[in-house]
């Protein structure tokens, strides 16, 4: 048939088809959501915030994370000597205990010092010029070098500093900061709790917005269907105007959380200059920005597909 | 190009919209088809454009039997046809340039192609002025001429029109007529619903006339054989 052919030539090959189907469609639907630009921005900030909440619950997760790990570094072994042990023995001992391979630093608390310290802070100076002799035993204090994937090598330096023949005790504090790390596994599965919860609410309000879009548009899909749309090319629109809803609503997502957290961080800064640290609060990296926005597309997506397998199949002319 | 064999249609709920009905439309040919209203001519249409089934029978559109084609193939079938509307079934949204478009951008026509069709089509209903006009400015008789463009603008091999002067006066369903006629002479057939029998005698084509769904008069027939004699 020549018409056909004809046909066949003015379209070009089928990929070249489809792929110009493909971008008009992107653009076309861009297009229909900024003709409807309050409806489109209520969703749009309906999803930014749904994700918002819980990407800046997990950046304030993140810092907490990291102070502890700092303090974790600091972690310091207390090393009580015997009060037998005089003070050159326990330089000698200081000096050894620097050759050592998992010990960063070592430095020695005298014990006349101490003593002196603590009576000029305590106030029991009177009492502890009465007596005879200094109850405090020299104290090293070592800094380990701590290696976060091997927490084992820590606990095998503390065994070895006991067993050492001066020392009457050494001690490593670490308990509260498992708890603190516990306390901060349970507040991130809480976190992932909220995130799914408000993860399957844009899922429903993007599903929503393109079944009431379907239903206004009834006219259009009917006539598209008599004059030979196929499903796929009726789908279509529907499918990027729910990937845009994902794509804005995590750029959004993303601001929200970068403003919320830039507005946080001068009181941090404050905070944390009251104990003397120079810590900052870390807004989204690229990855996480990458992927938030990346989940919101899947989230888009995947709520208009829902809405369109629903509903799309009630339309046929009649 | 369309093969009516013996095809029965029944609606749910009992009600036989046709009833045994067979005729045949050659390639190239231009038919009326007439009757009361609810006599099965909107059904016959929707069979033809596989909106509808038929309950029995068998019905050929271009050697493909309707009866068995899978859904999926519904659309490629429906992209050799063109179909009018009494009430036109335009976008309002959209100007008459798109609506025209429409059937190109679904078969994935190039940006330069669609924009040369679709003024051919327009020039071809002599509305090749108002491509940028909204649907809802133009009078009912250039809507229906837009429906018409939209409906000729792929170059489909049968146009199937229901009733398209149902709401024209006598002056523009002439002109709405003729304009089928000149398509019907480069080769597309064509098939119009119609009640308006003054119009359909004065332009002289074969009349297929249905009675409660059942077929009364096939002028088709004497046509053909006439022909073949």
């Amino acid at each position: 048939m020549p018409r056909a052919e004809s046909n066949q030539i003015a379209r070009g090959s089928p990929v070249k088809a489809w792929a110009i189907n493909h971008a008009r469609t992107l653009i076309a639907s861009l297009g229909t959501m900024t003709r409807q630009p309050a409806s489109s921005f209520m969703t749009i900030a309906v999803i930014a915030i749904a994700l918002a909440l819980p990407s800046g619950l997990l950046v304030l997760l993140n810092n907490a994370s990291q102070v502890s790990v700092d303090w974790d570094n600091n972690a310091q072994i207390s090393v009580f000597l015997k009060v037998s042990t005089n003070e050159k023995q326990a330089k000698n001992l200081m000096k050894k205990l620097r050759l050592y391979e998992d010990i960063d630093q070592v430095t020695m608390i005298n014990k006349d010092k101490a003593l002196q310290e603590f009576s000029k802070i305590s106030g029991f100076g009177n009492a502890v010029e009465a007596l005879d002799s200094n109850p405090l035993p020299h104290v090293l204090t070592v800094q380990p070098k701590v290696d976060p994937t091997r927490p084992a090598r820590i606990q095998h330096l503390l065994k070895q500093l006991n067993q050492l023949k001066q020392v009457e005790l050494a001690q490593l504090d670490l308990q509260w900061v498992k708890r603190l790390f516990a306390m901060l596994e349970i507040a991130q599965r809480g976190i992932w709790v909220i995130a799914s919860l408000l993860g399957i609410a844009v899922l429903l309000v993007v599903g929503n917005t393109i079944r009431l879009d379907i239903q206004n548009r009834r006219e259009e899909i009917e006539v598209t269907k008599l004059i030979g749309g196929t499903d796929a090319f009726i789908r279509r629109p529907f499918l990027y105007t729910g990937l845009w809803y994902g794509i804005a609503g995590g750029l959004c997502a993303w601001l929200l959380t970068t403003i919320s957290i830039s507005l946080l961080d001068d009181s941090v800064e404050q905070l944390a200059s009251l104990y003397n640290s120079g810590f900052q609060l870390n807004g989204l990296s690229f990855a996480e920005t990458m992927s938030l926005i990346g989940f919101s597309c899947f989230l888009g997506l995947s709520g208009s597909w829902i809405a369109v397998g629903r509903h799309l199949s009630e339309i046929e002319p009649s | 190009m369309i093969r009516f064999d013996n095809v029965s249609k029944r609606y749910p709920g009992g009600h036989e919209a046709l009833s045994n009905v067979s005729f045949h439309l050659p390639r190239g040919e231009m038919a009326y088809l007439t009757g009361h209203s609810g006599a099965g001519k909107s059904t016959l249409l929707k069979l033809i454009a596989l909106i509808e089934r038929p309950s029995r029978g068998n019905l050929l559109l271009d050697g493909v039997n309707l009866s068995s084609v899978s859904n999926s193939k519904i659309p490629y079938i429906r992209r050799n046809i063109g179909i009018i509307f009494q009430n036109h079934h335009l976008l309002y949204d959209r100007s008459v340039f798109d609506n025209v478009a429409l059937p190109l951008i679904i078969a994935g026509f190039q940006h330069r192609e669609v924009g040369k069709r679709v003024r051919a089509a327009l020039d071809q209903v002599g509305l090749l002025n108002k491509e940028k006009a909204e649907p809802i400015t133009l009078s009912g008789g250039e809507q229906q001429r837009v429906g018409i463009a939209r409906a000729i603008v792929h170059k489909p091999g049968l146009l199937l029109a229901d009733e398209p002067t149902g709401n024209l006066d006598p002056e523009l369903s002439r002109e709405i007529m003729e304009l089928f006629a000149r398509f019907n002479q480069v080769g597309v057939s064509v098939l119009i619903a119609s009640h308006d029998l003054d119009l359909i005698k004065q332009m002289g084509n074969p009349v297929i006339s249905l009675n409660q769904g059942r077929l009364e008069h096939n002028g088709l027939t004497t046509a053909h054989e006439a022909e073949h004699a």
